[in-house]
């Protein structure tokens, strides 16, 4: 009799240790947005860089082109090329003397598609950000487990888990512990910051949307500014992508992706 | 022949198809999207906006010591033969207007207007005219500000007395770009077909003697060297589309 029951126990017990490990790491919908977003995001990023190759020059400010001078100049394609141009004529009359050339050469340009691409993947990332977003307000997702915590960001946290990481980034996730300090930031200042930022400055590059909300314009110092932001929101979401990747790669890929695919 | 063929292919086929699916392909009222994805997008960014931002905006106007130097890109000389977009039935009469300083420049207003009307360019500046300072956004991703001066498009269309049917307007150039806007922006108050650039008349790289300046939306959008005019009820495509590009370029 006694035997009996201790086996009950130890079937319990054993049970309750399964229901723990099948608990879904991710849930359905979390999973769900994590992919439109990643597939919203590569798509923008790929279209975004072959945009920026037809024009690979950054300038602060409303205006900038081939005839002004640039803030920074990226060695990605050989569209920019002072020689390739008329002789220029000033526009006389006018005390800041603009110029005028006309353009001899035929520039590398597949913005037909690039472009249109890039709008359809914005419109991926817009839906799926806003329903993610909405979903971890409603589920208590975003307070739980993304927000960072006010004890979290105390100095000497944030240092303890930042030499966690770096000494054996596959601590914790090994034991699918809550998310450190870093990983709130990173997630929460992804999802409620770098995107919503990236869908502004690129809102401030539109003709129709500017005229109908100029301050977005002003909001961001000028057409061309809001060019250089999101050119450099761009490199901040590069750089996460391959940190997030190399932790994924770092804390067992399978079981990552499993846990990301069929959420557990 | 096309014009007058298509209607009647269009009726055989509808009395065909009982679903009256391809019946609507006769009166295309808005951007084709050829079940391309892109141009889906395309489509759903435009209806976006025009459903989502107030038709009356107006695109921001700078001051005149913003005025910024200003590239000229696309058809540079439209009588310039080795240029990609040369259009051989119309370059020679470009060359020869130049020569003429475009006295002998005539543009044709047609198509659902109940004064089919031609106005040469005294006739467009003898009309109330609008100057504004503005930023011309290019695809490319590089901008630049200018004057520009010219008559409403609005007053134009209305000149030739345009009808209420009117849906879109489609203008035609002296090279091979064509351009289409529909009437939000054809009667939009900073639409204007512009025959002044910074003070002076527009330069041939710039479009002379008349371009089209749509400040909503970018810069491939603002025809330049146009020579005609047909306002119609339903959308055509002037070529953008087949192009591989966004009819609606607000973005």
């Amino acid at each position: 009799m006694a035997g009996r029951a201790a086996g009950r126990v130890r079937a319990a017990g054993s049970l309750l240790e399964i229901a723990v490990n099948v608990a879904k790491r991710h849930v359905a919908w979390v999973r769900l947005s994590h992919w439109a977003l990643a597939v919203g995001v590569v798509t923008l990023a790929v279209s975004g860089f072959l945009i920026l190759m037809v024009h690979p020059r950054l300038y602060w400010g409303q205006v900038g082109n081939d005839l002004t001078p640039a803030f920074l100049e990226l060695p990605i394609s050989n569209n920019h090329r002072p020689d390739g141009w008329e002789t220029a004529v000033t526009f006389s009359g006018l005390t800041t003397a603009p110029i005028s050339a006309n353009r001899t050469y035929e520039i590398f340009n597949e913005n037909g598609w690039a472009r249109s691409l890039h709008f359809l993947a914005g419109w991926l990332l817009v839906a799926a950000g806003m329903f993610y977003v909405a979903g971890g307000v409603v589920t208590g997702h975003l307070k739980r487990d993304l927000l960072p915590r006010v004890r979290d960001l105390a100095p000497r946290a944030l240092w303890r888990d930042l030499k966690a990481h770096l000494r054996s980034p596959s601590g914790d996730a090994a034991r699918d512990a809550p998310y450190g300090a870093l990983q709130r930031g990173a997630y929460a200042g992804v999802a409620l910051i770098a995107l919503p930022f990236m869908v502004l400055t690129g809102l401030s590059m539109s003709p129709a949307v500017t005229a109908a909300y100029p301050f977005l314009t002003d909001l961001f110092g000028g057409h061309q500014s809001a060019r250089t932001l999101h050119f450099l929101g761009f490199s901040v979401l590069v750089l996460f992508v391959l940190v997030h990747l190399a932790m994924v790669a770092l804390t067992g890929f399978r079981r990552q992706m499993r846990a990301m695919i069929m959420g557990n | 022949m096309k014009t007058i063929s298509m209607p009647r292919r269009a009726f055989l086929t509808g009395v065909a198809s009982s679903a009256g699916v391809a019946l609507a392909g006769c009166t295309q009222t808005e951007p084709p999207t050829y079940g391309n994805l892109l141009r889906m997008g395309d489509l759903l960014t435009y209806k976006a906006h025009r459903f989502l931002l107030p038709a009356r905006s107006l695109a921001r106007e700078y001051d005149r010591s913003e005025i910024s130097s200003a590239p000229a890109i696309g058809t540079t000389n439209p009588a310039d033969s080795s240029q990609p977009f040369f259009n051989p039935e119309y370059g020679e009469t470009y060359g020869r207007l130049i020569k003429g300083q475009f006295a002998d420049w005539r543009l044709t207003v047609e198509g659902n207007v109940s004064r089919p009307s031609t106005f040469s360019l005294a006739d467009l500046k003898r009309m109330p005219s609008r100057t504004q300072i503005t930023r011309h956004t290019c695809e490319e991703g590089w901008s630049s500000i200018a004057e520009w001066t010219g008559v409403p498009l609005r007053r134009v269309l209305e000149a030739a007395g345009i009808q209420p049917d009117a849906r879109y307007v489609q203008l035609y150039a002296y090279d091979r770009f064509g351009d289409g806007i529909d009437m939000f922006d054809a009667l939009h108050p900073q639409t204007i077909l512009a025959y002044g650039m910074n003070g002076r008349d527009l330069p041939i790289g710039h479009g002379a003697p008349v371009r089209l300046r749509v400040e909503r939306q970018l810069g491939y959008r603002s025809l330049k060297f146009v020579r005609r005019i047909v306002v119609t009820s339903e959308f055509q495509d002037d070529g953008t589309i087949a192009a591989g590009w966004s009819w609606y370029a607000g973005i």
